[in-house]
């Protein structure tokens, strides 16, 4: 048995009247559409089976209809499955009494809603103490804290006023502070940003990244859009009409989609804001450690490659070109490397995401050395290695980056343009 | 040839077995009210006495003490100036004209059937509210009551109440109950599911969410039912007046039988002058109350 914080095993959840007489022709693989045309009876969910990790963001998507909201209210039973099990931190939720119920929902599980759900009667403040007023602590404290969230969130001063008077952004930021106000562990996101528009939904992915880093709580997030799924989730799932298609890494999705409908999501994603240089660098061409420039330039014609990375005690220095090498070995070859003959190529990281290192990478006339926070070299990213990530992806680059030969000074130029084209 | 007289002739049921369901009925319904009348007019005698109380509170305090009374009321409600002195100006042609007492006494019969009606609508609008069977048995006894004529429904109440102020309360009160259930049963229904999903979610009970969502977010919709339930009670004074229910109803019931115009038409305009003062103070208090859909409004 596994001990994932959260566990979700074999979940059905049939809308109708009468869910269990349709069920047999639900595990005999009937097709959603058929099973309504037939029975009139809709499968929210069928077989789904996930673990969450503690601390983690797990990001749900999948198109509108698929069964999204379906999935999230059921981890606090806001809907009741109709067959499955859902164990949060050990217990089953669906063994719990009306009471224990809502005791959970006080305390360890708060919810942000898609069109904010906020209470049009009660002030911002109320709204945020809404969780705290409902267990009943005294109102001035619970104000206090509200008041807290709420300028964690960046409303200070809104405390008096109706959502009605405030814009859609910081509607959901209240939802947000009244979701957090209750110090529960785990949150559920209901395509909490969606229907914000594009500026102040990045902003407040920005905000909830920095929240998560300060508060580690388990979060639920769903969303139709890649782009946000992959920027935020620790581990994404993808569903399809109630069904789990692929759960994984951001980058297993991107990287390795497990059918044409995964693959149609991933199509229009920007590679270069959703994939880090790790996933698409490539071992490193030579290193030269030698100290003078007769033995580098002998390590240097070991290699195959015309340019290797200097390395010395305090670690990558810059790189070095067999040309300049032999011009200075015609000065003096016995003289020790230094910056003269070095060309300074800034190293990037390998947490670094592609777009952030694209001018770099383009502008360099070698591939850039990649080189991790303990200052070792651990690959490098070349122009032809990066447009191949950024243009195609898939299961492709998978076996050229296996390939490990990298061609990329060669035919360098032709790729440039295309990978100008793919960051717009 | 006799058999098919049907064609030419409604095939009514035969006159003596009409005559006998008749019988059966009445002298069923006249046993009924024999052997209960008492107690059930003893149920309703505490209803009687707060009726008789409230009346007295009204016809025995000094005119001005009302006007003042009123007013302020008004002014709390609606925090309008001009509509303060209009309920003012109202009351002091009614008092001018002679029919100060009558006005009290229908204020007192309208303002204890609409205190009855909201008692007893808003609790069943939310049984309603909470389950479509309840809806689907309570809503074909609205329609039955708001068509039914008014006549009909006071002989049995008659008979088992006799002639007076609690049957007449109970006539009111079956005229003007049906919008306030309406409006609350729909008001509730109306709540965005996603604002009472979110309370559930956190942890609300079904108390916490009825009076803590539910109803505030309804109460636009339950004022408006309230508001109705006002105006058809005013409505029913007339009627009521004809089983002995004393108040501006009675001299214009007197004004038909003896066609006295004048007296009919100025308590005809008292009826309408109250009515115009309950709805817009009631309205205005609603409206004020709901201050925090002005911003919405005006998006
Ligand atoms: N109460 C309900 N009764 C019947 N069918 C329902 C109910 N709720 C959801 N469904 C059905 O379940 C399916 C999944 O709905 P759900 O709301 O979970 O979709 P979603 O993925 O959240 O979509 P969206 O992105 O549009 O919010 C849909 O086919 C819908 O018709
Ligand atoms: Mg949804």
């Amino acid at each position: 048995m596994s001990d994932a914080f959260i566990q979700v095993k074999g979940l059905y959840k049939i809308f109708g009247d009468d869910p269990d007489a349709v069920m047999p022709l639900v595990l005999a693989g009937k097709s959603k559409q058929d099973l309504l045309a037939e029975t009139g009876h809709t499968i929210g969910l069928k077989e789904i089976d996930l673990e969450v990790e503690r601390g983690r963001i797990f990001v749900v998507m999948g198109l509108s209809g698929c069964g999204k909201s379906t999935l999230i209210r059921h981890f606090n039973r806001l809907i009741d499955p109709t067959r499955g099990q859902i164990l949060i931190d050990g217990d089953d939720v669906m063994q719990l009494s009306q009471k224990e119920l809502e005791q959970f929902r006080c305390h360890r599980i708060s919810m942000v809603f898609q069109r904010f759900g906020l209470m049009p009667h009660r002030t911002v403040l109320e709204n945020v103490a809404f969780g705290l007023a409902v267990q009943k602590m005294g109102r001035a404290e619970r104000n206090e804290k509200a008041r807290q969230w709420l300028e964690t969130v960046g409303l200070k001063g809104y405390e008096a006023q109706y959502p009605a008077q405030l814009s859609g952004g910081q509607q959901q930021r209240v939802g947000l502070a009244r979701a957090l106000c209750t110090d529960a562990d785990i949150l559920l996101m209901d395509e909490a940003f969606s229907a914000l528009d594009p500026l102040i939904r990045s902003e407040m992915q920005d905000q909830l990244i920095e929240l998560q880093e300060k508060l580690h709580k388990t979060i639920i997030f769903i969303t139709h859009d890649l782009d946000e799924a992959l920027r935020l989730g620790d581990r994404i799932a993808i569903l399809k009409d109630g069904e789990l298609i692929q759960e994984g890494a951001p980058e297993d999705i991107l990287l390795n989609p497990a059918d044409d409908y995964v693959e149609a999501f991933v199509r229009d994603v920007n590679r270069a804001r959703a994939l880090t240089v790790e996933t698409v660098m490539r071992p490193p061409a030579g290193r030269i450690t030698a100290v003078t420039i007769a033995g580098a330039l002998r390590q240097m014609r070991s290699h195959s490659d015309d340019y290797a990375y200097f390395i010395n005690n305090e670690g990558y220095q810059g790189v070095l070109t067999q040309e300049r090498l032999e011009a200075a070995a015609r000065d003096d070859s016995d003289a020790v490397v230094c910056e003269r003959v070095l060309e300074i190529l800034p190293p990037v990281s390998p947490d670094a995401l592609l777009e952030t290192v694209l001018p770099e990478t383009l502008d360099a006339d070698y591939p850039l050395p990649v080189v991790d926070d303990k200052g070792e070299l651990c690959g490098q990213l070349s122009r032809a290695s990066l447009a191949q990530a950024l243009v195609e992806g898939g299961g492709g680059s998978e076996t050229a980056q296996r390939g490990g030969d990298d061609s990329g000074s060669v035919n360098g130029k032709a790729v440039v343009s295309a990978a100008g084209a793919v960051q717009r | 040839m006799a058999d098919s007289t049907w064609l030419t002739e409604f095939p009514s049921m035969d006159r003596a077995d009409l005559v006998a369901i008749r019988k059966f009925l009445d002298s069923g319904f006249r046993e009924f009210s024999r052997n209960y009348g008492d107690a059930i007019e003893a149920f309703f005698d505490p209803l009687l006495a707060f009726l008789v109380w409230f009346e007295q509170l009204l016809l025995q305090s000094p005119w001005w003490i009302i006007i003042l009374v009123v007013a302020c009321l008004a002014y709390l409600a609606s925090r309008s100036a001009k509509l303060t002195l209009g309920v003012v100006a109202a009351f002091l042609l009614i008092g001018y004209f002679g029919m100060w007492d009558n006005a009290m006494r229908t204020m007192g019969i309208i303002a204890v059937s609409t205190l009855l009606s909201i008692a007893l609508g808003v609790p069943i609008g939310i049984l309603m509210s909470g389950s479509n069977r309840v809806q689907s048995i309570v809503t074909p006894i609205l329609d039955v009551m708001q068509t039914m004529p008014a006549f009909v429904y006071l002989i049995p109440v008659v008979m088992l109440l006799g002639i007076g102020k609690v049957p007449g309360i109970i006539a009111v009160v079956i005229y003007a109950i049906p919008p306030v259930i309406r409006l609350t049963n729909l008001g509730i229904r109306l709540v965005d599911r996603e604002v009472l999903e979110a309370a559930t979610a956190y942890g609300a009970n079904r108390r916490q969410r009825l009076f803590g969502v539910q109803l505030p977010l309804a109460m636009p919709t339950i004022m408006a039912g309230i508001n109705q339930t006002i105006m058809m009670a005013l409505a029913m004074v007339v009627i009521a007046s004809m089983i002995g229910v004393k108040g501006l109803g009675q001299p214009v019931l007197k004004s038909i039988t003896n066609q006295y115009f004048t007296m009919g038409l100025f308590n005809g305009l008292a009826i309408v002058a109250l009515a115009i003062v309950f709805d817009r103070v009631s309205q205005a208090y609603a409206k004020r109350s709901q201050k925090h859909l002005e911003g919405m409004n005006s998006e």
